[in-house]
């Protein structure tokens, strides 16, 4: 387990990580959700003991390890970027952690044979680095980390710089991969559909703090706040400015519909691309007709942006849909799929 | 604009091929029409960027011809190929303004001041950067920077196209999509022929309006991005398109029937010739649940937010389902029904099996 408690960074005289605390339990698959530069690397530095913290304090198994450096709090980090010892075989990059650490002979080559096992780089483990591929090099970081047996692993965008169809394969083993072995796992990328693939917990983050952590598809449905519901949406999310009065609700450029327990006055509504649909899918659906500005097909799905009022707004759904650019289309959206949230960008409903 | 004519070509880096495996290009016959969006897709090492070297200039290939408006520009440098590039990372000078950058090609060429200002004002309205027109360029973000190429790769109305390398992967997601829509947006404006090559199958499935899928050297197969989803021509078009990709399951071939894991499934039509390995190919989105049908064990269930992820086992074999309202618990047992008009077999990857008309 590792505990945060008001923790802090600081370089120079700017504050990178706003005090935060953040409990996160051992054999969890833990994400970090957030943009680049929203505090993901400083965060996981901070947990690895790699840049010291200005404030707070950080805990591993309920020990206080604020002050401890990155070799004694048996963690792995595996980065963006492959990182091997290019004159040694796939054995020896494997097995280096162990032999430091003074494990005998035998139990390293138990260790290196079942992670190279896990991996699929049994083939491979004569090899230097600059003979294997990409895919296979960043294997080699991973099986590292496994054969360690960390108290910690901290993955920093491994997959970034993969090929999509391999990052594909290798984002559905990491979750078994370290599953039962006794480790919290932190995963930080800056992509939504990665997290929900990833599954587990997510925290988000932005502008250097969490905003909002729990059960990975929890926090997709029901974001806490605007900022939660933009940071944990791809495609972006729908966002409009609604004036809510009597129980009814109503947009700006035309629509609307009933709502319960929210008083009379002006909010945000977010609602995903794919609840509004270029036709009905409810009895309840409310119609928004807007000009079409540009639109996408992707072989399984049709996607139409189009400006409603003074707001742009995104329709996608299965199968394909002719639109015609600069045209006038209906767009049906159920408002049960609908989150409202105070000016503030405080949920409300 | 133009329109690019690739004809029989072929490229290898060694002096002497003899074998195909001894070219990096094996045989590429294309046409792109005139103001078209199109995307070479696969993954790293498929060719991709051997290809577009060759068709800027950079590269000249061992056999073929490329031609613009039917002419021939095989042995045409790259400054007389009349192509704007956008590469991975944004190319921009920092020291100049973002008007002086979108201006830079056009002034190089010596474009009148007032044409370049008319240029400039339209393509800064187009990408939304008018406001930023006097801001210098080294404190825009990576984002920002990117855009400011792309407007300097359509800034020319005189190219005969606009390539695109890779142009997001340094964005972040949520910007790449709002970068993405603004390039086809750009596209559906200003009719350019445009070229974007990429590993990213969302990228050149909604950017193109035909895509060239390459795998080790070789056109697997070139179509709409409806064609490419809905009836890949090989296994590896099911597999790379989609996400996720296509089932390619092993099976037996009887007419136009399958024999999976000893269950017989129907398929789309009959199937043709005969010998070497065969595979069933089916899309998890056409795997289905019903009361009957497969037998299967339910191993692990994804929420994916927009719909469920189903990985299930029948027999020794391993597939996937896509689902958005019947959800399977894990470790269930369950009946998995595959559309028919969507059940394919491949033999040895190609495409086996003729539509039933």
């Amino acid at each position: 387990m590792i505990e945060l408690q008001d923790a802090t960074k600081r370089v120079g005289n700017t504050i990178h990580i706003k005090p935060t605390t953040l409990t996160l339990r051992t054999g969890h698959f833990n994400v970090l959700l957030g943009a680049t530069g929203s505090g993901k690397t400083s965060l996981i530095k901070m947990m690895a003991g790699l840049d010291p913290i200005a404030s707070g304090k950080v805990f591993m198994d309920g020990q206080d390890v604020t002050k401890l450096n990155t070799q004694k709090r048996q963690i792995s980090l595996v980065h963006q970027f492959f990182v091997n010892y290019p004159h040694m075989t796939v054995f020896d990059n494997i097995a280096s952690p162990l032999r430091v650490a003074g494990m005998a002979k035998s139990e390293i080559e138990g260790r290196v044979e079942e992670a190279a096992n896990l991996l699929q780089l049994r083939p491979m483990l004569h090899r230097r680095p600059h003979e294997l591929s990409g895919g296979q090099q960043q294997r080699t970081a991973l099986a590292r980390a496994i054969a360690k047996e960390s108290r910690a692993v901290f993955l920093d965008e491994p997959l970034a710089n993969l090929d999509y169809k391999l990052r594909e394969e290798l984002r559905e083993q990491l979750p078994d991969l370290f599953a039962g072995r006794g480790a919290v796992v932190v995963y930080a990328t800056s992509e939504p559909e990665e997290a929900l693939l990833l599954g587990g917990y997510t925290a988000l983050m932005e502008d250097g703090r969490v905003t909002q952590f729990g059960p990975t598809a929890d926090i997709y449905r029901n974001p806490e706040n605007i900022a939660a519901a933009r940071v944990f949406s791809d495609p972006p999310i729908n966002v409009a400015q609604i004036t809510v009065s009597g129980a009814q609700a109503q947009l700006a450029g035309g629509g609307g519909w009933s709502v319960s327990d929210m008083a009379d006055g002006d909010y945000v509504v977010a609602v995903r691309p794919h609840r509004v649909t270029p036709f009905r899918t409810s009895d309840a659906d409310v119609e928004l007709t807007g000009r079409v500005i540009v639109t996408e097909l992707s072989g399984s799905d049709s996607s139409a942006h189009f400006r409603h009022g003074s707001d742009d707004w995104v329709s996608l759904a299965a199968g394909v849909h002719p639109y015609e650019v600069g045209e006038d289309h209906s767009f049906y959206m159920n408002p049960a799929h609908c989150r409202y949230f105070g000016q503030d960008g405080q949920r409300v409903a | 604009m133009a329109q690019i004519k690739l004809s029989n070509l072929r490229h290898s880096y060694m002096p002497s091929p003899k074998g195909p495996e001894d070219y990096a290009l094996k045989e590429i016959d294309v046409t792109w029409r005139d103001g078209g969006a199109y995307a070479l897709l696969g993954p790293s090492g498929c060719g991709k960027s051997t290809l577009l070297n060759i068709i800027s200039g950079l590269l000249t290939p061992s056999e073929g011809q490329i031609l613009f408006d039917g002419q021939d520009v095989t042995a045409l440098p790259p400054d007389q190929r009349n192509i704007a590039q956008v590469f991975q990372f944004p190319v921009i000078y920092d020291t100049m303004t973002v008007g002086e950058n979108l201006a830079f090609p056009l002034k190089n060429r010596g474009v009148d001041a007032a044409t370049i200002k008319r240029r400039v004002d339209e393509i800064a309205e187009m990408l939304d950067v008018t406001d930023m027109l006097n801001t210098r360029a080294s404190g825009l973000s990576p984002d920002n920077k990117q855009k400011i190429s792309m407007g300097r790769g359509l800034v020319r109305d005189d190219v005969n196209a606009v390539m695109f390398d890779e142009p997001l992967t340094v964005i972040d997601p949520h910007l790449k999509w709002k970068l993405r829509s603004k390039l086809k947006e750009l596209h559906q404006r200003v009719k350019a022929t445009m070229i974007y090559v990429t590993h990213d199958q969302t990228e050149a499935l909604t950017f193109a309006d035909e895509v060239v899928v390459m795998q080790e050297g070789e056109v697997v197969q070139i179509g709409t991005p409806v064609e490419l989803f809905e009836r890949p021509q090989h296994t590896f078009v099911g597999h790379f398109i989609g996400s996720p990709g296509m089932n390619v399951l092993p099976c037996e071939a009887k007419g136009d029937r399958a024999l999976f894991e000893g269950h017989e499934v129907m398929l789309e039509g009959p199937t043709h010739g005969d010998g070497g390995r065969t595979d069933l190919g089916i899309r998890p989105e056409y795997v289905g649940f019903g009361d009957t049908g497969i037998p299967a064990h339910v191993t692990k269930v994804s929420d994916i937010g927009r719909h469920y992820v189903v990985s299930a086992m029948v027999g020794n074999t391993a597939l996937k389902a896509v689902t958005e309202h019947r959800v399977p618990e894990p470790g269930s047992e369950v009946f998995l029904q595959f559309k028919p008009e969507q059940s394919r077999v491949y033999r040895d990857g190609w495409i086996a099996t003729e539509e039933r008309s």
